[in-house]
């Protein structure tokens, strides 16, 4: 079939709720209506009412009744409507979904797989841009993945709704319907803590996911690179055997992600190549991020989020070292 | 126009006063003299194991702890009440439930030594995890709540929140969920009056805390938390109802201590206060109950406390034998262990880091 990203995941959710009878669906409007952004278009009326509920409108709520389903052996995927909204989750995440497992020496276990659209680049209001993939991968305990392509978005679903953990499913907002991809129409899965080389290259590694891993490409494509691109998909627990040999291969390595630069993946990424290949490299690591400040009203935002021009300058930089 | 449209009222019920006189016309049927000489008994047995606690908290060989005393009706009453399906889903003080519920004693006292694998729950155990961010809990229980539902099975769940725990948003996010989904959920409110230093007054300007299950559209009501023979009977009502949907029980009791090993109530309550509810405590009105009918004497008291006295001994002791292995906390985080992950428990166990210092 070929779909875009929205399509994929849809089909990954069918696909498990026809095989496993414990998946079941909540959050806001995303009944009848097929939530905001329509991943769960029609599944309620395939499923019913009683498997694909809309809730009420609580984030907390719906992140608390969801740990409780897990526990009672269910497999709930919750939907908050948007990342900048799941902070009134946050202490349901990190004080119980994330330690659940380990409090209870695993007489207990999370099975939860919690999808929010994140980033941005589509203009939307307000908190609807947040890119929070590096509070959840802090604290231990909760899986963060975050795909790129229709292709690996249906197979990482695959992947997490049969795993015993709570996994955060982050969906760029903007790959949603940028493009379509050919994916198989059966079930498959794409591991869940394995990076994706999207592009082999000698010259430079290039370490990125999410919205950014197409704005790399395009960079690369332009000026000609002979770069590794590294798309992550999995933020925690991260790949750090194949970022460590790409970067072992080339010697020079840049780190680009849209979350804020100050404290963001990028500083966890090179701290490890850091410890492991500095003596490898023979350039500093340099990362391409988003300024260390709130993300701005949707009028700002191109000038906020890394551009072609902000990667490229950062590569030239780097080649000339 | 103006009209009415909606219109609601708190019942309180009490059937065993603090003189121990029975109101015959609201006792339990399924409940008889030898079932409230077995609450006497679980009370008495909880407040023998808080008093254990207390003792091994003050000798440094427990952490900090929440004592119990003065809240065992609440408590007992309503485990009694649960049937063997129905599960329950506890705050961090609601120890005598975990006491009648059977959960073994030796694992309590290991999880108050501070040890996870105290929380490793035996098979097939109807209780969840202690719980201490306040009322972060309620959301769970409509969720297991939902899944007995959805998996038809006849099960309800009751879940405790404190007076304190109610001012959360939270409590009522949980609440709402298994209002509208007609959830099998029963919340207790063990109202001991102080959420630590701040008094039931200072939560909220609410008459009562069980009318704020009117703003999730569910059946409330507020009993006296110091009657067991009360909690029991509106806790089994309510699991009876529990198919048709959810209930809020205030329970109105009193903290006769403190609210941690780590707090000092003088600072903030009155001597008089305490004395006030002491009157009220809820094992001396069953035993007056109990003596009046000559279904108790110092005799049997004595007898209890020596056999429970001997089985919190016999639990502490094996509890002490317990030796915790360093390298087990790294292997619960996930499901499987992740490379990074494993990197750094490999460090951990070559150096043996837990040796401490040099």
């Amino acid at each position: 079939m070929k779909v875009n990203m929205v399509g994929a995941i849809n089909n990954a959710l069918d696909l498990a709720m026809q095989a496993d009878p414990k998946v079941v669906l909540l959050g806001e409007d995303i009944g009848k209506d097929g939530g905001v952004f329509r991943v769960t278009d029609g599944l309620q009326a395939k499923f019913g009412e009683g498997r694909v509920m809309d809730t009420p409108l609580a984030e907390s709520g719906i992140i608390g009744a969801s740990i409780g389903m897990a526990l009672a052996g269910l497999r709930p995927v919750p939907e908050i409507q948007f990342a900048g909204f799941m902070f009134l989750s946050f202490g349901q995440l990190i004080n119980h979904a994330a330690r659940y497992r380990s409090r209870s020496r695993s007489t207990f276990k999370v099975p939860m797989v919690v999808r929010t659209p994140v980033s941005g680049g589509v203009r939307t209001l307000e908190h609807h841009s947040d890119s929070p993939e590096a509070y959840y991968s802090h604290i231990g305990g909760l899986i963060v993945v975050e795909p790129s392509t229709p292709y690996d978005a249906k197979g990482l679903m695959l992947r997490a709704l049969k795993m015993d953990d709570p996994v955060m499913f982050l969906e760029p907002t903007k790959l949603y319907r940028l493009f379509k991809q050919e994916i198989p129409d059966e079930a498959y899965e794409v591991e869940i803590g394995k990076a994706n080389l999207v592009k082999e290259g000698e010259d430079l590694s290039i370490i990125t996911y999410g919205t950014m891993v197409n704005v790399v490409q395009s960079v690369v494509e332009k000026k000609k690179l002979n770069a590794d691109i590294l798309d992550l998909r999995t933020i925690n627990p991260l790949d750090e055997e194949a970022i460590l040999k790409s970067v072992k291969k080339t010697g020079k390595v840049i780190i680009v992600h849209e979350a804020s630069l100050s404290f963001g993946p990028g500083a966890e990424i090179a701290a490890r190549i850091a410890e492991k290949a500095i003596f490898e490299l023979d350039a500093p690591i340099m990362r391409v991020a988003s300024d260390s400040f709130p993300y701005p009203f949707p009028g700002y935002e191109n000038y906020y989020i890394p551009n072609e021009l902000k990667i490229s300058k950062a590569i030239d930089k780097l080649l000339s070292q | 126009m103006l009209k009415r449209v909606y219109e609601g009222t708190i019942d309180y019920l009490q059937v065993l006063d603090e003189n121990g006189a029975l109101d015959a016309t609201l006792f339990p049927k399924d409940l008889d003299d030898s079932k409230i000489v077995d609450m006497y008994k679980w009370m008495s047995y909880a407040r023998a194991l808080d008093a254990k606690m207390l003792s091994l908290q003050r000798q440094g060989r427990a952490v900090t702890y929440a004592p119990l005393i003065g809240e065992e009706a609440t408590q007992v009453g309503s485990a009694m009440a649960m049937r063997p399906n129905d599960l329950f889903v506890p705050s961090f003080r609601q120890h005598a439930v975990f006491l009648v519920r059977g959960f073994p004693l030796e694992l309590f006292f290991v999880y108050w030594r501070g040890f996870e694998e105290g929380g490793a729950m035996p098979e097939g155990f109807d209780g969840f995890e202690v719980i201490v961010p306040v009322a972060t809990q309620i959301p769970h229980a409509a969720g297991i709540a939902f899944a007995q539902k959805y998996n038809k099975k006849d099960a309800a769940v009751v879940g405790y929140v404190g007076d304190g725990g109610t001012s959360e948003g939270d409590f009522y996010e949980g609440l709402n969920f298994a209002g509208v989904m007609k959830l099998p959920l029963v919340t207790i409110i063990e109202n001991n009056q102080w959420a630590i230093s701040v008094p039931r007054k200072n939560q909220t300007a609410a008459e009562t805390l069980a009318q704020k299950g009117f703003s999730a559209g569910m059946k409330s009501i507020q009993v006296d938390g110091n009657d067991v023979i009360a909690v029991y009977k509106a806790v089994s009502e309510a699991i009876a109802n529990a198919k048709s949907g959810p209930t809020l029980i205030e329970c109105v009791t009193y903290r006769m201590s403190m609210h941690t090993t780590a707090d000092d109530p003088t600072k903030y309550r009155t001597s008089d206060e305490v004395e006030f509810w002491a009157k009220r405590d809820p094992i001396l009105r069953v035993r007056r109950y109990l003596n009046a009918k000559s279904l108790w004497n110092d005799e049997l008291e004595k007898k209890m406390e020596e056999e429970h006295l001997k089985a919190i001994d016999d639990a502490v002791e094996k509890a002490e034998q317990f030796k915790p292995d360093p390298k087990v906390i790294f292997e619960h985080i996930y499901s499987y262990m992740p490379p990074t992950l494993k990197e750094e428990y490999d460090e951990a166990v070559k150096n043996e880091f837990w040796q401490g210092n040099l």
